[in-house]
């Protein structure tokens, strides 16, 4: 057992405080290749993945960098930064810690390159780009310790895959280096534990006490929450009763848009002028930073936030939770109930907000998991080719670099583990010629390959490029909204919403409501406005699909004769739904048509999932579009799609037919929009497209135009393309997530019930002021295309003709 | 009837294209962005950018799929025979660059060599491509056929057809590649496979033209449609 030295045992002691099991067990394990540490938020976990380092550091013997901390925030490196110095300064210890974000001045880091400090705090990015340099090998020599802060959360994404693979690179430059992981509670945390070792090393878990249970419940409120929507504007005097009730309330929403709407409504009601703030990903740094301090200086009362807060800065004293819209995954309403009562040992207090009568079903759903410790995760396949790419291509940058010990040090990567020769071969070739069945790129390869066998890049200047083009985080193309007159940026929105802008129009921002003036180089240009009411600023925010398991649980109710369980008006919502149509079961896909508004609909009840009901609608639309029927559009979402289209369809049941929606999707594929975005994604990360460009950042629209071009010709020409085959792989997953369609397929087995009713059915109701309507781009646009051309012609004077 | 617009010529839409009378010159617009002038026999494109992806792989190693010569060229070849035009003019930025134009690959010269076979081939200089190309046909800064006159861009000259600007236009959310005309003036879509586009309400086009604009689409069909 490795005991405290005097001077750590003092420190503690003055604080009062006494050292956690799961921070002595980290101690005693300090010599592990690769440890992982799972604890609720609020139990030492940070100060538990530290104090290895801060023992062995504490005799100022060690030169240069000792010890990486990375996670998936900026914000959370500074917070970091602020918290470790801190017991440092107080003990006197001879460590130097610096942080190192995007947001770090360039000589600022120049200077780290050239004289790293002992402990370094960054993000997968910025150690990316750090290993991209020519002087890698000097920055990371001496490296004893990483510490993977919040890696739950990294592990989930291509962030993950990135940050392992950089790893790999920093194992081989410091043979010496232990890995530690920092993990919230997981479904499954050996998988994790098995991405953070260099295979095939074994990990070691430590568990700390995951403290009482939470205390959880969905909020009562006197008003219905509505039909549709996800406001929850309903629930505002509710929510703002309980703001005042607590010292500090975090009110998270899954989205930006919806956090924007709430954040205007709170404070049209909040006739006492409570300190509320909000903050999400698409706010202006400085306005982000301001809230942030405000928070820590314990001057908010309550914050609006997504997902931006989700990770484990630490607020202060958060009292309450409330998360508005079904939570959609229980794992994540779990994290975010650990935020409350950032104390060890005192149970989260949390509130659930449905923001419509679907929602009320699926927050009872949710709240029975988390009542069972049931938590969802979705099993992760083999590490992506695209981030592979440009792992080569970062190797390249930093210097000539052999293709067999390259490999070598791939396949010490979990997630890579057994990625074939040929495999990596593809990804090589990818990027030395571009891998075109066409070898169009004799003279212009980017990687040659050098007498002594070393593979270099043709044009060192390409490194510039490469860097500026690292990371694997998928950001919408974004405008920055700025007040005319005025260089401080409110925020950003989409540059799709910014399209559909008119002068005049009004939106949300920052909690205030603008109007839109002009678009002035690739900035929104905005004024103040105070008296209408907005139109939504649709920022995408993120889109959760409803979990698997949330889905099957929400199935399993509907089995129930009734709902004790459930809100009377819900109960009698789904009641009715029985009665008139029926509801739907787990082994059963459920399709309903009927007419509204001159229009003919189908809704089609699959519980797949937002993304795969989507990819649904695309596959269903498609083929009606084949059989003439005119669709005009669709909305999906968890758990229905609703096609609308100008021609009655007697007989739907065969569009749901099993073979048909396979044999529908390998046409599919070639050519639609879902496929197209998932494209671009792996093409900008493998280092097809570009992000940055050196010079003036090329305006988003000419980009998406130009990759959906690519995407067009490549499955014209090249449809074997090694782009054209991760695009494929990852349409199984992620947005098209066609596994999920498989998944509904077979528990449905071809059995369908088909009801045709003369009027919308209770259950279908939400679905009509859904946002995200998909227009379908065939012969039925075109119809409406021509009469609308006909109107402006006749319009003009020129019908006749 | 007066009309300050140029007006469709009923009696001879074909399935998809759209004809029109510009400067008293027939004129039909192709769903694929080239214009037909049947009184001439003459076809014309503009801006294919040939070699734009060899151009962006020899700037910055980024290696785009090199098949958009081929795209371009079928395209091209599609509405030779369609229309059988005597005269073909390539209306400026046919090649990204000059050096793209001098590494097109031996099949594609031979294929472009196979379009020219019997034609009057005239290659407008355009920004990206100002000399001369070392291929069939021949080079000129402008020309003029019937009452029209053709140059890469847009002057301030009466009865002109030019490129350059790659317009696009949008109608209910969808904004696809358009020609832009008002009675003196008309701007042709960029032809070639890999090209972005102008969105038809910014200030450099629309400072073009006086008065009354119209738009054609492209797509499955060229659809007119006057702009507001």
């Amino acid at each position: 057992m490795t005991t405290l030295p005097p001077k750590f045992e003092t420190w503690f002691a003055t604080r009062g405080w006494a050292i956690h099991p799961h921070q002595q067990a980290m101690l005693n394990q300090a010599d592990a290749p690769a440890l992982m540490l799972i604890a609720p938020t609020g139990g030492g976990k940070t100060l538990a993945g530290f104090l290895p380092s801060l023992l062995e550091l504490s005799d100022g013997q060690h030169d240069g960098l000792h010890t990486l901390y990375v996670s998936p925030l900026k914000a959370l490196a500074a917070d970091i930064k602020r918290n470790l110095r801190t017991p440092v300064a107080e003990m006197d210890l001879p460590i130097r810690i610096e942080d190192r974000t995007g947001d770090t001045s360039y000589t600022q880091k120049r200077r780290q390159r050239a004289d790293p400090p002992h402990i370094l705090l960054t993000t997968p990015e910025s150690l990316a780009l750090l290993t991209s340099y020519e002087d890698a090998p000097h920055i990371f020599k001496g490296l004893q310790r990483i510490i993977v802060d919040e890696i739950h959360a990294l592990a989930e994404s291509k962030r993950g895959d990135q940050l392992m693979l950089a790893l790999s690179r920093l194992q081989t430059l410091a043979p010496n280096l232990r890995r530690v992981g920092l993990s919230a509670t997981v479904e499954d945390p050996d998988a994790i534990a098995a991405e953070l070792a260099c295979h095939p090393d074994p990990c070691a878990i430590i568990n700390a006490d995951p403290g009482p249970d939470p205390d959880i419940s969905m909020l009562i409120t006197q008003e219905k929450p509505p039909w549709t929507g996800g406001g929850a504007k309903y629930a505002i005097p509710a929510v703002l009763e309980q703001v005042k009730n607590h010292k500090t309330t975090l009110i998270f929403h899954n989205t930006r848009a919806q956090a924007e709407i709430f954040f205007h409504n709170l404070w049209l009601a909040n006739i006492d002028d409570l300190p509320i703030g909000i903050h999400h990903g698409s706010l202006a740094r400085e306005q982000r930073e301001r809230v942030e301090a405000a928070m820590v200086a314990g001057e908010l009362r309550a914050i609006v936030c997504t997902g931006s807060l989700d990770l484990g800065i630490d607020w202060g004293d958060v009292d309450l939770v409330v998360q508005v819209g079904a939570p959609k995954n229980v794992k994540r309403l779990v994290q975010r109930i650990g935020r409350a009562n950032h104390r060890y040992n005192a149970p989260s207090k949390a509130l659930l907000v449905p923001a419509n009568r679907f929602e009320v079903v699926e927050c009872v759903a949710a709240l029975e998991a988390v009542k069972e410790h049931d938590l969802d995760g979705d099993r992760k396949g083999p590490g992506p080719r695209d981030v592979l790419c440009q792992h080569i291509l970062i190797t390249a940058c930093a210097g000539p670099f052999d293709a067999d010990q390259l490999y070598q040090e791939i396949k010490t990567v979990g997630a890579y583990r057994t990625l074939s020769r040929a495999a990596f071969d593809d990804c090589l070739d990818f990027c030395a010629t571009g891998g075109y069945a066409l070898r169009a790129y004799d003279k212009w390869k980017r990687l040659l390959q050098t007498a002594d066998g070393l593979w270099q890049l043709r044009d060192p200047r390409a490194a510039q490029r490469i860097r500026m083009n690292i990371g694997t985080i998928q950001d919408t193309d974004t405008l920055k909204v700025r007040m005319k007159g005025n260089f401080k940026a409110l925020g950003e929105v989409e540059e799709a919403f910014a399209a559909t802008l008119t002068p005049g129009d009004t939106f949300l921002i920052g909690g205030q409501v603008v109007r839109y003036e002009n678009l002035k180089e690739m900035t929104v240009e905005v004024s103040r406005r105070g008296d209408k009411t907005p139109k939504i600023a649709t920022f995408m925010g993120t889109k959760f699909a409803n979990s698997t398991q949330l889905s099957q649980r929400i199935l399993r109710m509907f089995e129930q004769p009734n709902w004790p369980e459930l809100p009377a008006h819900t109960a009698e919502w789904l009641g009715l739904q029985r009665r008139v149509s029926k509801l739907p079961e787990a082994d059963r896909i459920l399709v309903e048509n009927f007419p509204h508004e001159g229009r003919h609909h189908i809704c089609v009840y699959g519980f797949a999932g937002r993304n795969a009901m989507q990819t649904l609608g695309m596959l269903v639309t498609q083929r009606m579009e084949e059989l003439n029927l005119h669709p005009l559009g669709f909305v999906a979402t968890d758990y229905a799609t609703l096609i609308w289209g100008l021609d009655p369809i007697d007989d739907p049941a065969p569009l749901f037919k099993p073979d048909n929606i396979r044999a529908d999707f390998e046409t599919w594929l070639s050519g639609n929009a879902v496929m197209k975005k998932t494209f671009r994604g792996a093409a900008t990360i493998a280092g097809l497209i570009e992000r940055n460009l050196p010079q003036a950042r090329k305006s988003g629209r000419q980009a998406t135009f130009s990759s959906d071009i690519l995407y067009d010709t490549l499955a014209k020409y090249d449809p074997d393309h090694l782009m054209m085959r991760i695009t494929r792989e990852e349409a199984m997953r992620g947005l098209v997530d066609f596994g999920r369609i498989e998944e509904m397929l077979s528990r449905t087995a071809g059995r369908i019930d088909h009801i045709a009713l003369d009027r919308v059915t209770p259950l279908s109701l939400p679905m009509f002021l859904e946002q995200g309507r998909i227009a379908v781009a065939g012969a039925g646009q075109d119809r409406i295309l021509e009469e609308e051309a006909a109107r402006l012609m006749h319009e003009a004077g020129v019908g006749s003709l | 009837m007066s009309l300050d617009l140029p007006y469709g010529l009923p009696q001879e839409q074909s399935m998809n294209a759209y004809s029109f009378l510009f400067c008293q010159t027939r004129c039909t617009a192709l769903p694929s962005g080239a214009l037909h002038l049947p009184d001439h026999d003459v076809l014309c494109v503009s801006d294919l950018h040939l070699g734009k992806s060899e151009r962006i792989a020899r700037r910055s190693g980024v290696m785009l799929p090199p098949y958009e010569v081929v795209e371009t060229l079928q395209k091209l070849e599609t509405d030779i025979a369609a229309t059988n035009p005597d005269h073909i003019i390539c209306l400026g930025d046919s090649f990204d660059d000059l050096d793209a134009a001098i590494s097109l690959n031996e099949d594609m010269r031979l294929w472009l060599a196979r379009l020219q076979a019997g034609k009057t081939w005239v290659w407008i200089e355009g920004n990206h491509d100002p000399g001369p190309v070392d291929m069939g046909g021949t080079h000129k800064a402008d020309i003029t056929v019937g009452t029209l006159t053709f140059r890469h861009i847009a002057t301030n000259a009466t009865a002109e057809v030019s490129g350059h600007y790659h317009p696009k236009h949008r109608v209910t959310g969808r904004s696809r590649p358009a020609f832009l005309c008002d009675t003196q003036r008309l701007i042709m879509p960029a032809y070639g496979a890999y090209t972005g586009g102008l969105a038809s309400h910014a200030p450099e086009l629309r400072k073009l033209f006086n008065g009354r604009i119209m738009a054609i689409l492209t797509g499955h069909k060229a659809i007119p449609v006057p702009i507001t």
